[in-house]
């Protein structure tokens, strides 16, 4: 088990280690940042001393070395619109992006999966294909398209919801909606194939033949092996509980992570945009590392084989 | 795109044989599937023929007009300028966009999964880091980010798109090949003195194609959705230019004036992902060994 998770470790690590080193090679590659930040006509001399005071004129894997340096004592640079810490900038916004995410993932968990483990049990009948149906919708519309139907609905023809901004618990209503519809779907969807495939194995046959409940087949032994490919996509969507909400903070003006994002890359603020990157990158990392560990929890078998491998 | 003109194009002799033939075979959704993507790709070969007007034509006379009138079908937007002609247009750019992506993450996908089953070891486990790198990164932060340093034109973002699902193609590719050299004809071929290309392209290619042609049907649409995400939030298709996210981003200013601007393209974008997703799912019953 310690090599198990050894072995992840070092993974997720070696993954974080590929992020950054794409934020550095963008970076360099989008330009020298001495004529970026100097503009195109001032003397060579004034380039030099630049180049100098910041460490340009070194080869480039002492750059790299002191880039690494720089990003794990924290030192994301300064925004240049703000000339703040990018980091600070950053942090300041999590609440804000999570307040609408974790709301709309118990949403999708709480909906998802009993919906679709229900229309596993109920295969043909009318909820099931009403299930079908809402989880191809949940999948094919997307989050803008859904986002701006619910305010065309419940802000410009009923006005019982405000549009956009945050200033009271109404105003969050519309954007959770938007962002758990189509994760309610998705959850349905994987439950749903994950239980039909798990009620057709033997063991479910034989626990039915000694004479066990439904309700026993069902709880103990179908939903525990189901359970993997279900937190596969629920370990996905914990993951992207910061990066998630790009679109729909832009619909709804609602100021957190994906809205910077979003005003940064208009901008051209690089310190800010490579800093989400990072930190985005680390949660997905960090939320696979945790969903491969429940792996093993879950199914002894994947222990023993994953370190082998 | 095969499928689409064998079920479009009636065969010679009889018909009703055919029709009831489809009728057994072809479910209801699919059909409709079909023949909405049939309608989809004739509307973007021939946009600029059946396009009533300019794209930038403006019309200022009758701004925000509402659907239905004789001259505007679709109504007009803010500037007088046709809707039903820049959907067209739309329609075009942005199924060109994710056509062209589809195939090019398709053959970087399968390339990189062929190589990682061909030498194994080392290249094995850089495609396999890069694979876990890409999962690591939500596609559009990537994107994002990616535009954010290089500023967006046309080019970059078929090259960005193009890099969508390659992770999804390489581990099939690679671990469908991994299978294939197992079994024995790969093996006998080998014997028989073929290089690698050969084996690879001749051999192993042909039987793992429709395995790859139905995770194409999956990353189709999520390519459009992706595109239409990013020109929604102005960081995609530029103006002039126009495509069917760029629509809805611009229309949704006018949401309460003139819904008609943002509903039209948002419904082309529905009913086309969805088309796709029927007829991928049928075609992936229909065609997909691994799950019979």
């Amino acid at each position: 088990m310690i090599r198990f998770v050894l072995v992840r470790l070092f993974r997720a690590l070696l993954t974080i280690m590929a992020v950054v080193t794409f934020a550095f090679v963008v970076l360099r590659m989008s330009g020298d940042p001495a004529t970026v930040m100097l503009g195109p006509d001032v003397p060579k001399e004034a380039v030099d001393a630049f180049r100098k005071a910041w460490g340009l004129d070194q080869p480039l894997w002492i750059q790299y070395l002191a880039y690494i340096k720089s990003i794990f004592t924290g030192d994301f640079g300064v925004s240049m619109r703000d000339k703040a810490s990018a980091l600070n900038l950053v942090l300041e916004r999590v609440p804000a992006t999570l307040q609408l995410t974790i709301p709309a993932l118990i949403l999708k968990l709480i909906f998802g999966i009993p919906s679709g483990v229900y229309a596993a049990l109920h295969r043909q009948s009318f909820s099931d294909r009403g299930v079908i149906l809402l989880a191809v919708l949940g999948f094919t519309i997307p989050s803008f398209v859904m986002g701006l139907l619910l305010v065309l609905i419940f802000s410009v023809i009923l006005g019982w919801l405000p549009s956009g901004g945050q200033d009271t618990w109404m105003h969050g209503i519309l954007p959770t909606l938007t962002m758990s519809i189509g994760g309610i779907g998705i959850l349905a969807r994987f439950s749903r194939s994950a239980m039909i495939e798990v009620m057709g194995q033997p063991y479910i046959r034989t626990a039915s033949a000694k004479g066990l409940t439904w309700r026993d087949v069902v709880w103990n032994h179908a939903l525990p092996n189901a359970a993997v490919p279900i937190v596969t996509i629920v370990g996905f969507m914990v993951g992207s509980l910061i990066a998630g909400a790009v679109v729909v903070e832009s619909i709804f003006s609602w100021p957190g992570i994906g809205r910077l994002l979003v005003v940064s890359v208009t901008n051209r603020d690089l310190a800010v945009v490579q800093c989400i990157l990072l930190i985005i990158a680390v949660a997905m990392v960090l939320s696979n590392l945790v969903v491969d560990l429940l792996y093993g929890w879950l199914d002894p078998r994947l222990r023993s084989h994953a370190a082998g491998h | 795109m095969a499928t689409v003109d064998l079920a479009a194009t009636p065969a010679s002799g009889k018909p009703n044989r055919l029709i009831s033939f489809l009728r057994r075979n072809v479910p209801l959704s699919v059909a409709f599937g079909l023949l909405w993507l049939a309608a989809m790709v004739l509307t973007a070969v021939f946009a600029d023929y059946i396009r009533p007007f300019n794209i930038t034509a403006m019309d200022l006379g009758s701004r925000l007009s509402a659907p239905g009138g004789l001259k505007h079908l679709l109504g007009t937007d803010e500037l007088g300028r046709d809707v039903l002609s820049r959907l067209i247009q739309s329609i075009r750019v942005s199924l060109v966009i994710a056509f062209g992506a589809t195939i090019l993450s398709a053959l970087f996908g399968t390339l990189l999964g062929f190589l990682a089953a061909r030498f194994r070891g080392f290249v094995e486990h850089l495609v396999l880091m890069l694979a876990d790198f890409q999962a690591a990164l939500p596609f559009l932060i990537m994107s994002l980010a990616v535009l954010a340093f290089f500023g967006s034109s046309m080019l970059l973002l078929v090259c960005l798109m193009g890099f969508y699902g390659w992770e999804r193609y390489a581990r099939i590719a690679r671990g469908l090949a991994i299978s294939a050299g197992a079994q024995g004809y790969a093996a006998a071929v080998v014997q028989l003195g073929a290089t690698p290309s050969r084996v690879y392209l001749h051999h192993i290619l042909p039987n793992v194609a429709s395995t790859l042609i139905v995770s194409m049907t999956l990353t189709f649409p999520e390519i459009i959705l992706m595109e239409s995400g990013l020109s929604f939030l102005g960081l995609g298709v530029q103006p002039p230019e126009t495509s069917l996210g760029n629509m809805v981003g611009f229309g949704r200013e006018y949401l309460t004036r003139a819904p008609w601007i943002m509903l039209a393209p948002a419904a082309v974008i529905m009913l086309t992902t969805l088309s796709i997703s029927l007829v991928g799912d049928w075609l992936r019953d229909k065609l997909d060994p691994t799950i019979r």
